[in-house]
């Protein structure tokens, strides 16, 4: 799947956020939005993850070519997951099983991919505890189990380092690599740390102020 | 303190030997508020939920209405239903006065406001996380509605014990538009009253004692419900 950005501008209460914006996704790996805190990161995300319309501009998705309809059959393609995760007031497991009960799936395929999905960030021991008893930083990892048992195509991660401490910044840093090295999907990330950045991403990009600086800052692989 | 104590001692002896009026009485009691709050909370809860979780015009002023009404003096109510019911009023062709459906009436209307107000606040609270959680996981927007009021569910359950605890100790209006009619619209709330006007001060005491058991004990039920209980899709 393919994501290509034209153009696209938004503004809040009359103060500019994103600026001409343009960029194409189009090949599996991580990208890495790189910025300041409120240069308009966090925005384009939430766009990029049609959460949020631009007030200009256009968000495509195309498949073989083929241009996809924004409706919830390709909502349900990609995930997004935000800085502060919303923990829903039940257990680990059913937290990760939401998004799988709303597909309406069985409840064997449910428990296998929440077990794989808690495995991999490391929080299978924990699936009967209340999801808010979890540390921040176990919150997070939820988070992302939470949005990798949809095996999402693309996965939009909005700072997801960015309120935990050094040990669960490393683990979901060693994730995000498992993910690249599996290569069956594309992480699109923000962070505003340079050396997350460089540990992290195939592709890095520059936002300034509401500007997106793609190809003079691109680190190809 | 005399009084007291030979109340309690009366309402174990009532209990004990299974009196068959008193067990009238109490399941009259029961009956009458159940389905009062059963009416209340199937019209209340959907409409709190629109309240708390729609933007539209007049809204605030729904809420406001809610809640003022949460304040109803029963006796009011009562009136209100006693002229809307009684022989010359718009529904008196109907012949409910003095009857349990009028005073399933009156309690509904006592019931109904708590349940909207608070199924609201409860609602208005949830964490604004959660909707768009939902909605990144890909919930469809009613199944984004439906996670959001089974996030509220503690709130909607302290809702419904709320105005359950309301209608089972409430006697002015049911006293007006039931007319405590002994084997027929007698509750528990109403014979103790009748019974304190007679200065059969033990019987009443014995009833207000058992009707005190019996909301706490429907309270430390829902409590426990509330403390185990699992959301739909969560």
């Amino acid at each position: 799947m393919k994501l290509t950005v034209s153009h696209i501008a938004k503004a809040y209460e009359g103060r500019n956020i994103l600026m001409d914006c343009s960029f194409s996704f189009d090949r599996n790996g991580t990208y890495v939005l790189m910025g300041p805190n409120g240069c308009g990161k966090s925005t384009f995300l939430r766009i990029c993850a049609l959460l949020e319309q631009a007030d200009e501009g256009t968000v495509s998705y195309s498949e073989n070519n083929a241009a996809l309809q924004p409706d919830m059959a390709l909502r349900r393609r990609i995930t997004l997951v935000l800085p502060k995760i919303g923990v829903f007031n039940t257990t680990v497991a059913r937290n990760v099983a939401y998004p799988l009960r709303v597909r309406g799936m069985s409840h064997a395929e449910i428990e296998a991919r929440v077990n794989k999905a808690l495995a991999f960030v490391g929080l299978e021991r924990k699936k009967s505890q209340q999801a808010r008893t979890l540390s921040s930083g176990e919150t997070q990892r939820l988070g992302i189990a939470r949005a990798l048992v949809l095996d999402p195509e693309i996965l939009f991660l909005d700072e997801p380092t960015a309120s935990i401490d050094e040990e669960n910044t490393r683990i979901i840093e060693s994730m995000i690599g498992d993910m690249r090295k599996q290569g069956k999907s594309m992480v699109i990330m923000t962070t505003h740390d340079n050396a997350q950045a460089e540990r992290t991403a195939d592709r890095i990009l520059v936002m300034e102020r509401g500007v997106l600086e793609g190809h003079p800052n691109l680190r190809t692989e | 303190m005399n009084s007291l104590f030979q109340g309690f001692v009366q309402a174990i002896d009532l209990i004990l030997h299974l009196d068959p009026v008193l067990f009238g009485i109490i399941l009259l009691s029961l009956k009458v508020s159940g389905f009062a709050l059963l009416i209340a909370t199937v019209f209340g809860l959907p409409a709190g939920a629109l309240l708390g979780l729609k933007r539209f015009p007049g809204r605030d002023l729904a809420i406001s209405t809610a809640n003022t009404f949460m304040g109803l003096p029963p006796v009011v109510v009562g009136l209100f239903v006693y002229l809307l019911l009684s022989r010359k009023g718009p529904l008196g062709f109907l012949g409910l006065l003095y009857s349990p459906s009028a005073m399933i009436i009156a309690q509904t209307i006592l019931a109904t406001p708590i349940v909207i107000a608070l199924c609201q606040s409860a609602i208005v609270n949830v964490d604004p996380l959660i909707r768009q959680a939902a909605r990144t996981l890909g919930a469809t927007p009613r199944q984004v509605t439906v996670t959001i009021i089974a996030e509220a569910r503690y709130g909607i359950l302290s809702a419904i014990i709320a105005a359950f605890g309301r209608v089972m100790a409430e006697v002015g209006a049911i006293l007006i538009v039931g007319g405590n009619i002994a084997g027929y619209t007698r509750v528990m709330t109403t014979t103790i009253a009748l019974e304190t006007d007679k200065g059969n001060f033990e019987l009443a005491l014995a009833l207000g004692i058992i009707l005190l058991a019996i909301s706490f004990s429907i309270n430390f039920i829902l409590h426990a419900v509330q403390k185990k209980g699992t959301s739909i899709l969560t």
